[in-house]
């Protein structure tokens, strides 16, 4: 069983694509489909690294990172924030709160490859 | 009993204490460190003036006398406080805006400053008040002389002459000293007030203490007492209507018209809303300074010796009881009562003998330096000879009347010739036509028939009038005897003389105003007068006379004191726009001078001051003409002045309103951006993503094909975003071009729920429609119609949830209107979700991934708006449901 990512997302699409990528990487993937039960899961089994959309249905993804961050237990979590509004003020204001990276939405294959295995110190 | 000297010096000892009070509030008025000073509280107890040494200890006697007929006298003023609280608030206005100084003044200035009217009204008044006066004196010398009589270590007992002579000149002091301290250009004695207020409590706790005493001390509690009042001569008097009715009258008129009444209730009252606390609580003292009357009076009877005077009662009956600290209270509330009455009516008697009587014939004496010396100093003066002669009057009748005549039967008198001035002041306060030779009839028949027929004979048979004219007439002719006017013989004298005196005055006013014209001055000052709550109305009128700012300046000088001369001088100049202290003499400045030296010498004597000074002794038409052109011009030019002013103010508006709706537009065009940037990437992520994997290659052709799958769907989600976009945009600019026809609804329903269809096509729903009401061909754009109907149908398709969804399509028209509802059984759109969902992007369920971007009813309201109709969302239907209305024949836009 190789390293594990949970990934946060709400588009299936998009998760599938992402699972995709990882899996065929050897990555062990989990996927969540809204952030209700963000820090229950993450409790339960705690992954190597988290992708996580900022535009989330219910709790966005700014203020699950927040929750992240303000627990000692996850608070050094390696966590991809993802964005499609491709605005500056969504990326200044996750690297305020916290994250470890942030990635615009269209991302290519390689690069969110290479920032998980970053992440995951791989 | 309490030996004669001491209680002189009780009395020495509490007339300090008055004196303490006043002088400690008039120099803390100065500093205004008192807000309670002018507390309505205050004001309602300083109208208990009303409440004499007559009320303290007379009523008592009237109830012995003449049962519950005392009660009238309280009843009237209730009544006025009750129920004409309306009058009381004009004549406080006019008194507030008119600078009115006493009740002659207010008659004086609304019939165009007339001093004859002043001079008429003042001698009424003193004539009317004198026996009232020495009502006052006898009251507190009888009670001296109750109290003393019994001592027998006091000393030697001085005559009652003697005694009244020692109240009399220390009442005059005490008011000399605080009634004319200084010249208040608003002519109001806030100590004085205050020393009043104070009285006020006495009298009403002695009073009071009293009637508890012989409730519960003498009689057995209110039941014994009910019983005793059953048993006693009083139960079986009977009311003579007549008399019971005249009495209210000439109580209610009383208190509008006594001078000291005026004085307290309009020229003291320092904020006009006082007196809607005290038209409830002054009838709420009356109530109870009359609560006691009848058990002292009953107890009276019952416990003292035959022939005891029941007009002292309240004093000897305690005194009787050997209860003398009850009685030294008795005693200071009838001192009280008594004083007060003393120090203000002759404050107010004063001021119009000096304003009206004493200042005009010492001008009209020097007319060649009329303002020369010190004016203030000569005021002052005249004032204060003015009160020691009208107590020194008091005193006099006194002494002539020998101290004869019950109390009540005085205050009475006094009252019928005070409502003398009734009809004037109402009418003039009411009545635009009234005019000055109307008032001087209506006085002087009114005062003359009632110093025939009541005033006169009240000294007595031969003392003024003989006996012989009483009962034959003057040269023997019968009807116009005093008491038997025009033959009507057997009425109750005062009311005789009540009913024919104000009768014949009404009568005279009225028919002498009608028959007259009023004169300019007197024309603006009754408008002024009868239209007082209509804002200012210019009062004065002066034309630009001939007179320099300096002239008039000297002339306030002495009238008002240097500095607060100056001080007003400087504000008007700086009003005018003007450097320095000297304004331009204009119209506006010589009216607004006059009303401030009126508060300190009255309306006509400043008018005549400022008649001489600025040469033009009287204002004629032409002068008014040119002062309401001058008028009429600068009004027009200010309302040219507001006009521009309102214009500026609705473009600053207008301005402000715009660059809000831009501010909010550009904040809603950034979010519209900043939505329409993520409804892209989304699907455009998916089909990088997939199409990175297929580039590489080396996967089995299903997985391929499920890959393509996906590109291809959301690239035609991307297609149908990028359409709804484009659509809205013409939509909302537009931009749209329409093409009417004449279509079959039923046809475009049938399109619809066709093209929905392929809308999550797995989906089975029950469809109602009926077909009866479909039938209606429709002028209109069909396929824009059709298009919202595919919206509608779609969503339910989409959202609803029901496990048997069901799809009702009804149609109504109303009139030239259509009415479409697409209702559907689901769970319908929460209530504060309402408002939001015509609202682009406003998709509300995300986690229902249904393909559309949240476009489709913000489409569908542009549409409707198009069409000339609208979309909404009908609440309570049990499912979601929508209501399309249109017109049934859309016009063309021309």
């Amino acid at each position: 069983m190789g390293k594990h990512v949970l990934v946060i997302e709400d588009e299936p699409n998009i998760v599938e694509a992402i699972r995709f990528i990882l899996m065929r990487d050897g990555w062990d993937v989990s996927t969540l489909s809204d952030g209700g039960l963000a820090e229950e899961t993450i409790k339960s089994r705690r992954p190597d690294v988290v992708i996580l959309d900022v535009m989330l249905p219910g709790r966005s993804g700014l203020e699950i990172l927040a929750a992240l961050r303000a627990d000692a237990a996850t608070e050094s979590l390696p966590v991809l924030m993802l964005t499609a509004k491709g605005q500056g003020r969504d990326r200044a204001e996750a690297e305020r709160i916290g994250a470890s990276r942030f990635m615009s939405k269209p991302f290519s294959n390689t690069e969110i490859l290479a920032s998980v295995r970053a992440l995951a110190g791989v | 009993m309490v030996p004669f000297n001491i209680l002189v010096a009780v009395c020495l000892v509490y007339v300090g204490l008055l004196f303490l009070v006043a002088f400690l509030v008039e120099r803390r008025a100065n500093a205004r460190a008192l807000p309670w000073l002018r507390s309505p509280l205050v004001y309602t107890l300083s109208l208990s003036i009303f409440c004499t040494a007559w009320t303290f200890y007379g009523a008592v006697g009237y109830a012995v006398r003449s049962g519950w007929e005392f009660m009238t006298i309280y009843l009237g003023p209730t009544l006025v406080f009750v129920g004409w609280w309306w009058v009381l608030r004009k004549l406080v206005r006019i008194g507030k805006t008119q600078r009115v100084t006493s009740i002659a003044d207010l008659i004086s200035s609304r019939y165009g400053k007339s001093n004859m009217l002043g001079v008429i009204v003042t001698v009424i008044s003193v004539v009317a008040a004198t026996p009232y006066i020495a009502l006052q004196l006898q009251s507190v010398t009888l009670s001296f002389a109750v109290f003393a009589s019994t001592a027998a270590d006091g000393g030697p007992m001085p005559d009652k002459a003697a005694t009244a002579l020692w109240v009399a000149v220390g009442l005059a002091l005490f008011t000399v000293l605080f009634g004319t301290r200084n010249l208040d250009s608003n002519e109001r004695h806030l100590g004085v007030v205050t020393a009043i207020a104070v009285e006020a409590v006495v009298k009403l706790v002695a009073l009071v203490a009293v009637g508890i005493f012989v409730v519960w001390g003498l009689a057995g509690g209110p039941a014994d007492m009910m019983a005793r009042i059953e048993a006693s001569p009083l139960s079986s008097w009977d009311l003579q209507p007549g008399r019971w009715v005249g009495l209210i009258f000439l109580s209610a008129a009383a208190v509008l018209c006594l001078p000291r009444m005026f004085q307290v209730m309009v020229v003291e009252n320092v904020d006009e809303r006082h007196l809607a606390t005290a038209s409830w609580a002054f009838p709420l003292y009356l109530f109870l300074m009359c609560l006691f009357v009848l058990p002292i009076a009953v107890a009276g009877m019952d416990l003292l010796p035959p022939g005891t005077n029941p007009d002292l009662f309240v004093l000897t009956l305690p005194l009787a009881q050997g209860q003398d600290g009850l009685a030294m209270l008795a005693f200071l509330g009838g001192f009280s009562s008594a004083t007060s009455m003393v120090i203000v009516a002759s404050i107010a008697l004063a001021t119009m003998v000096s304003n009206h009587i004493v200042m005009p014939l010492w001008l009209s004496l020097r007319p060649a330096r009329a303002v020369s010396g010190d004016v203030r100093r000569i005021v002052l003066l005249s004032r204060r000879l003015s009160i020691a002669g009208i107590v020194a009057l008091g005193y006099a009748y006194f002494r002539l009347s020998g101290g004869s005549g019950a109390l009540a039967a005085i205050g009475l008198i006094s009252f019928v010739g005070a409502a003398q001035i009734l009809p004037a002041m109402l009418g003039g306060i009411f009545w635009r036509g009234a005019t000055r030779v109307g008032a001087v009839c209506g006085l002087l028949t009114g005062a003359g028939i009632w110093a025939y027929s009541l005033y006169l004979p009240s000294f007595g048979p031969d003392a003024v009038i003989s006996a012989r004219l009483m009962t034959e007439g003057p040269w023997g002719i019968g009807w116009l005897r005093p008491q038997a006017l025009f033959g009507v013989e057997g009425m109750d004298p005062l009311i005789h003389a009540m009913f024919w005196s104000l009768v014949l005055n009404a009568t005279a006013f009225f028919t002498g105003s009608i028959l007259t014209f009023p004169g300019p001055v007197e024309r603006v000052q009754g408008a002024a007068f009868v239209n007082v709550f209509d804002g200012e109305v210019s009062a004065g009128g002066w034309v630009r006379g001939a007179a320099t700012a300096e002239d008039l300046l000297i002339l306030s000088q002495r009238i008002l004191g240097g500095d607060e001369a100056l001080a007003f001088f400087e504000a008007e100049a700086r009003m005018q726009g003007k450097a320095g202290p000297l304004p331009d003499p204009t119209p506006g400045f010589l009216g607004a001078l006059e009303r401030r030296l009126s508060g300190s010498v009255g309306a006509a004597t400043a008018h005549a001051m400022i008649a001489q000074t600025v040469g033009g002794a009287a204002v004629s038409v032409e002068d008014l003409m040119a002062v309401a052109n001058e008028t009429a011009q600068i009004m027009e030019y200010s309302a040219r002045l507001e006009a521009q002013s309102e214009e500026l103010t609705r473009t600053a508006r207008q301005l402000q309103q715009a660059n809000e709706k831009l501010t909010r537009l550009s904040v809603q065009k950034d979010s519209f951006l900043s939505q329409v940037s993520h409804e892209l990437r989304t699907p455009m992520t998916s089909i990088r993503a997939f199409s990175e994997i297929l580039m590489e290659g080396d996967m089995s052709p299903e997985m391929a094909r499920r890959h393509a799958t996906i590109i291809h769907d959301e690239a035609i989600r991307l297609t149908r975003l990028l359409d709804d976009l484009l659509n809205l945009s013409v939509l909302e600019n537009a931009g749209v071009q329409l093409t009417l026809g004449l279509v079959s609804l039923q046809d475009m329903i049938d399109r619809a729920l066709v093209t929905a269809a392929q809308t999550r096509p797995e989906r089975r729903f029950t469809i109602h429609r009926d077909p009866g009401c479909e039938a209606l061909y429709v002028t209109t754009d069909a396929d824009r119609l059709t298009q919202v109907f595919i919206n509608l149908i779609s969503n339910a398709r989409k959202y609803c949830a029901a496990p048997e969804p069901e799809l009702r399509i009804a149609v109504r028209q109303r009139g030239g209107r259509v009415m479409v509802d697409v209702i559907d059984n689901g769970r319908g759109i929460p209530e504060d979700s309402q408002a939001l969902i015509f609202e682009k992007f406003a998709r509300l369920t995300d986690e229902t991934r249904a393909g559309g971007a949240g476009l489709g009813l913000a489409i569908c309201r542009e549409v409707m708006t198009a069409l000339g109709g609208s979309i909404a969302y009908l609440p309570g239907q049990g499912g979601t449901a929508f209501r399309v209305t249109f017109p049934l024949r859309l016009q063309a836009a021309a």
